[in-house]
């Protein structure tokens, strides 16, 4: 790809040029494959759609953006053909844009607030910020920036995932000496075990690892801290100045209905880490197996289990039900993925929950069988809540199950940290602005604090901490 | 990377290999295990850590060859690296003052017996082992249990070597001489644990046994390794590997050791296969025990 000439769009009349649709495979090909679902922009295609932005005055879209993008600066400078300065701006802010121009949930942060989506469509951020992402790496233009000279302080991070690579980064550029520390082989997070190939490739988090790596920050693959060695070592022994804890949300739910043991039948991050990071749909080119199900039922309705339902269709299945218990409106989904759910043919079963699973004489799960629900009264959460209506049950042949309700704190650093305070379920107590804990010179954020969100929430934490950190280590103040 | 540093075959496709991993010698304790990765599309393995040198930064696995990732394992020769090591994970063996403890190990569950049972010798305990295997050639670690126990019965199911019997057979017959037990560690196939259980039960022994279920991340974060035990689902990779033996469901957990039969097979005849047909007649890799083991059986 070569840089665009920068076209001398002209300013457009307001609102006349449509949002530009994404080139994407067609459902009835990409069900059979792992490749990525959208292409990408072209640059043509960008441009146009950069040049839809009216360049606000006071820009909604950035004050949307949990780590503040320049977004209209950004917009501008692709309007110009000017991609890799466009992909350097965005980078001011943000170190992971291939990955959060994939998987953000643009639609209710930096778009939803976009002028043109009142009467129109929003400007297509995300994708543009996929596009400048993608164009910098490919072109491999990707250009490593000066670090400040080194403070001589030392910064553990624990877990790689998405808020741990934004510490990682933040604090790495402002001279600290930067070591991730990640439990798994791979660095990443849920970046590698959870979102799946087709979603956002496992080349392109690789990549956007490197580029931190490249900064400076050191990375040690299987440290489980906790168990291999504990935050206190660390800081005591190890001589580390201040800790991020950002290990996630990693403790899968079941519902404890009878027959949830029955072979078949996986946690999401099970079936996911499978797919995903052992690569199980290499086997036996890769050495981990998973079940290739011909009739899957997928428990749940947030992304993780639309990727697990897209994953499965993907091995194989003949029929994938999605199985939620209240209906479409409540669903925790983006938009977007529902849809390409639904055009990948997965079947819907709203209002609908599992009470039980039935297995054979080898304790493969055979039948789920499930009660239909209907909606009471809001709950806690605003959104009413599902009733079961007596004499609904019926069952629905299957043969592998994938339980995708939600996943707890992992326990293993607060369990193994004295003095690092939680809450009932676990989560680390770490002030919403700083990410401190209770404990002196350690700081939390993502998921391990706010429990199950998103990747960009993650590193809106790991922004403010990195911040506060910087602070910490430059006066000494806790 | 993590360097092998001594390998040897110690039985019939059973292995014992030192592998340089300093940080998991640091802090690793009897009754933990470790998680390896030979190379970049392999498997995650759990293996009991059966020994470890902290000073030389070592830690020592001896594990059956069951399938391809165990057989690649066992391919591999002094100076070759794993490109991952992980650990020690798993709940230490809980140890105190318990009087007089039986230690059983059947066939490869004698690996992990060992270290356990020397730190419970090492708490002042009275150590009585039974080691057993199916046959004289899979018969391991006699030496070196002999070497820590007050008294040690050496059991093969066929009567090829030592005394002829089961491991519940010398377990029985130290109960009805009247030995007073305060706890028995099993550790051995399923069907050998669940036995275990069944004889002590009605004795009320306390009785423990260690788990090799199938693992994935073995961190707590997947749930393959799920277990019933009194009726509660457990993690063994973060809840165990140890429960009380009378409260685990055996039957449950010999099914879920099942899943990928088919897969562990196929797996194993193309890697067999690839290593006859396609590398020009070198020596073939360990064959497989007969009976079907799975991921994680291997110890």
């Amino acid at each position: 790809m070569a840089e665009a000439k920068p076209t001398p769009t002209p300013r457009p009349k307001p609102f006349s040029i449509p949002r530009q649709p994404m080139p994407e495979q067609p459902p009835q090909v990409r069900v059979k494959n792992f490749r990525e679902v959208p292409y990408g922009l072209t640059p043509d295609l960008a441009i146009l759609e950069a040049s839809r932005c009216i360049q606000c005055k006071n820009p909604a879209c950035i004050k949307g953006c949990p780590v503040n993008i320049k977004i209209p600066e950004f917009i501008d400078l692709v309007r110009q053909g000017k991609f890799l300065e466009a992909a350097r701006k965005i980078k001011e802010d943000n170190a992971l844009p291939a990955v959060c121009g994939r998987v953000c949930p643009q639609e209710e942060q930096c778009e939803m607030p976009c002028v043109l989506g009142k009467k129109h469509q929003p400007v297509a951020i995300g994708r543009l910020e996929r596009f400048v992402a993608d164009f910098e790496r490919v072109t491999g233009n990707v250009e490593i920036p000066q670090v400040a000279p080194p403070t001589g302080k030392r910064v553990a991070v624990v877990g790689s995932g998405p808020a741990g690579l934004t510490v990682a980064g933040d604090l790495v550029m402002l001279g600290h000496d930067v070591t991730m520390f990640e439990a798994l082989h791979k660095a990443g997070g849920v970046l590698m075990y959870g979102i799946p190939e087709f979603r956002l490739p496992k080349d392109i988090v690789q990549s956007e690892v490197a580029y931190i790596r490249n900064l400076g920050a050191k990375l040690e693959c299987d440290v489980v801290v906790g168990k291999t060695v504990t935050i206190d070592e660390l800081m005591n022994e190890e001589g580390f100045d201040a800790c991020f804890v950002g290990t996630g949300a990693g403790l899968p739910y079941f519902m404890n209905v009878p027959g949830e043991n029955l072979i078949g039948i996986y946690s999401a991050n099970e079936y996911l880490t499978r797919s995903n990071l052992m690569k199980a749909y290499l086997f036996p080119d890769a050495d981990t197996p998973v079940s290739r199900g011909r009739h899957v039922a997928v428990i749940g309705g947030g992304n993780v289990a639309m990727d697990s339902a897209r994953t499965a269709m993907r091995m194989g299945a003949e029929k994938v039900y999605l199985i939620y218990r209240r209906s479409k409106k409540e669903m925790p989904a983006r938009i977007e993925e529902v849809h390409h759910a639904e055009e990948e043919g997965i079947e819907f079963h709203f209002l609908t929950n599992p009470i039980a699973y039935h297995g054979n004489s080898e304790a493969w799960v055979t039948e789920i069988e499930c009660q239909k629900m209907e909606l009471g009264e809001p709950d806690a959460s605003g959104r009413r809540r599902p009733v079961p209506v007596k004499g609904s049950e019926y069952r629905l042949p299957v043969d592998t199950v994938i339980v995708s309700i939600g996943n707890g704190a992992n326990p293993l650093v607060p369990a193994t940290t004295p003095g690092l305070d939680t809450n009932k379920w676990g989560n680390i107590l770490a002030d919403q602005e700083t990410g401190k804990t209770s404990k002196k010179g350690v700081f939390a954020g993502g998921d391990i604090v706010i429990g199950a969100a998103t990747v960009i929430l993650a590193m809106g934490a790991g922004r403010k901490a990195a911040a506060a950190m910087h602070q910490y280590l430059t006066n000494g103040v806790w | 990377m993590f360097p092998i540093v001594e390998s040897r075959e110690i039985a019939k496709n059973v292995f014992f290999q030192k592998i340089r991993a300093p940080r998991i010698a640091r802090k690793r304790k009897a009754g933990q295990f470790l998680v390896l990765r030979r190379g970049e599309l392999s498997e995650r393995i759990p293996l009991t850590i059966v020994d470890s040198d902290p000073a030389a930064g070592t830690v020592t696995i001896i594990y059956q060859v069951v399938g391809k990732s165990t057989a690649e394992l066992a391919a591999m020769k002094v100076g070759d690296e794993l490109v991952d090591v992980v650990g020690p994970l798993g709940l230490p063996t809980h140890i105190e003052s318990f009087g007089t403890v039986v230690g059983i190990g059947g066939g490869i569950g004698t690996a992990p017996l060992l270290p356990i049972a020397t730190a419970i010798k090492k708490a002042g305990n009275e150590l009585v082992s039974i080691v057993g295997a199916r046959t004289k050639d899979l018969l391991i670690l006699e030496d070196e249990m002999k070497a820590i126990s007050d008294r040690c019965i050496v059991t093969t199911d066929d009567g090829s070597y030592a005394k002829k019997g089961f491991v519940t057979t010398a377990l029985q017959e130290f109960i009805d001489g009247g030995l007073k037990i305060g706890l028995c560690i099993a550790i051995g196939p399923v069907p050998m644990m669940r036995a275990v259980a069944e004889v002590t039960r009605p004795h009320g022994i306390k009785t423990v046994v260690s788990l090799n279920p199938i693992m994935v991340d073995a961190t707590g974060m997947c749930g393959a390794c799920r277990v019933s035990v009194g009726g509660k689902t457990k993690f063994v990779c973060v809840d165990g590997p140890e429960f009380d033996g009378h409260l685990v469901d055996f039957k449950e957990l010999t099914m879920r050791n099942r899943a990928y039969l088919s897969q562990e097979k196929e797996a194993m005849d193309r890697y067999e296969h690839k290593d006859g047909a396609c590398m020009g007649g070198k020596a073939p890799a360990p064959k497989a025990a007969p009976t079907p083991v799975t991921t994680g059986g291997a110890r």
